[in-house]
């Protein structure tokens, strides 16, 4: 009999953690899947998921990861919420220490994600759930007739900014270079939207201050080009600037590339035997819940190759 | 009325079902698209269950209703205003854990 708890321990339910979790109840392995918040990461924030295959009139973020986490539960996934404070690598079983708690995995799968970046700006902590957001499905429609503006020009951002058009009067976007990277699709909505008057782009821009009284009432911005100085009023700033790793609990127990992701090879094995990673938190050049699927199905496929030859040796 | 489930509020009838109610209120503020609010909506089911005549449980849909969160100056949902004899006790932003939850209901009581 094996000397631990679980084959497999997972860490973090969204796309990557909770494909790895059906890959592995398929296999019959005894798996857990850890989260520390809530199922989904940020799936769960995404208003429509449009570019994920067998839906072809999109999908909400929560549905999709609702229906995600019901699929491995079927195949015997077990959940539990949970916040893993520390692994420990061992050379024929991991530990996982828990508030209170201590695991022992034969593999680990670590699909702990991503978080929001944040800009670093003045008043952004200050006023952070009274104007500065950084979650558009929640807190867009609070905005209903106000100009708010919105941070960034990736897909989040330009999503986002389709989404808050909605409900505000006026958005402008702010972003630091002169053209966006977001989707083409995504632009092209957004060029729609700056046509009708509810969306002003501001290139080479960055937000130098948010000010306020109780709440929101001004951005400072700078124009990196011209250097020229100037300030809007707006009743909310969406900051949507990119993301970091959730691997700071891990104390650089595996190697992370500088900004602190994980290296893994091609079957998402870290340099550590036995721990693996997936999704968003990897090391990788496109950061998708399409390719979070992959890295999942692949990291849960070869924990288990892994775990029988540990049984054979 | 003292179902089981969570009493829908609106507007119209905040002041007399909360800020009225006899015994602590605690309104859960949120809106359809937004997934963190549907994640912590069991939890606040269970909650209007347990605490069934001990604390009245409601929510408001925000996207329908605009004057009792501008009041509240609630700009982030899922937002947790707990309510005694009508002054806020406590009031909690962001999906957190059921005991989180049930501490400042605690507190309430």
């Amino acid at each position: 009999m094996p000397a631990w708890d679980y084959d497999i321990v997972i860490v973090g339910a969204g796309p990557a953690g909770l494909t790895a979790g059906i890959y592995a109840g398929r296999a019959r392995l005894k798996t857990l899947l850890l989260e520390k918040l809530i199922h989904g990461g940020q799936v769960m924030t995404t208003d429509l998921v449009e570019n994920y295959p067998g839906f072809p009139e999109g999908i909400s973020g929560f549905e999709l990861s609702d229906r995600m986490r019901k699929q491995a539960e079927r195949f015997g996934l077990e959940f539990r919420s949970g916040e893993v404070l520390e692994l420990v690598p061992g050379p024929d079983h991991h530990l996982l220490r828990l508030e209170g708690e201590e695991l022992h995995a034969g593999a680990v799968i670590i699909a702990s994600g991503a978080g929001y970046k944040k800009l670093g700006a003045p008043g952004e902590k200050e006023f952070t759930g009274k104007g500065v957001s950084y979650c558009a499905t929640c807190d867009g429609a609070l905005y209903k007739g106000d100009t708010i503006a919105v941070v960034g020009g990736g897909d989040t951002a330009l999503t986002d900014t389709v989404f808050l058009s909605r409900f505000a009067e006026e958005i402008h976007l702010i972003h630091r270079r002169d053209s966006f990277r977001g989707e083409k699709v995504l632009q092209e909505q957004i060029f729609a939207l700056q046509k009708e008057k509810k969306v002003e782009i501001h290139w080479d821009t960055v937000v130098k201050e948010i000010q306020g009284t109780q709440a929101v009432e001004t951005i400072q911005l700078r124009n990196v080009k011209t250097k020229e100085l100037s300030s809007l009023p707006v009743a909310g700033v969406f900051i949507f600037v990119g993301i970091v790793p959730n691997t700071a609990w891990l104390h650089d127990r595996v190697p992370l590339d500088e900004w602190g992701f994980i290296f893994t090879n091609a079957q998402m094995a870290t340099s550590v035997p036995g721990i693996f990673a997936a999704g968003d938190v990897r090391n990788k050049l496109l950061r998708q819940i399409a390719t979070a699927v992959g890295d999942g199905a692949t990291a849960a496929f070869f924990a288990g190759s892994y775990l029988d030859e540990q049984r054979s040796r | 009325m003292s179902g089981s489930e969570p009493l829908q509020v609106s507007d119209a009838t905040f002041e007399e079902e909360i800020l009225k109610s006899d015994m602590p209120a605690m309104v859960d503020f949120w809106a359809a698209w937004c997934g963190p609010c549907r994640a912590i909506a069991p939890v606040v089911e269970e909650l209007a269950r347990d605490y069934q005549g001990k604390v009245k449980v409601a929510k408001m849909n925000v996207d329908e209703n605009a004057k009792t969160p501008a009041k509240y100056g609630i700009r982030a949902i899922p937002t947790l205003i707990i309510f005694k004899g009508g002054q806020v006790m406590e009031q909690i932003t962001g999906a957190v854990s059921r005991s989180l939850i049930e501490n400042a209901l605690k507190k309430a009581l």
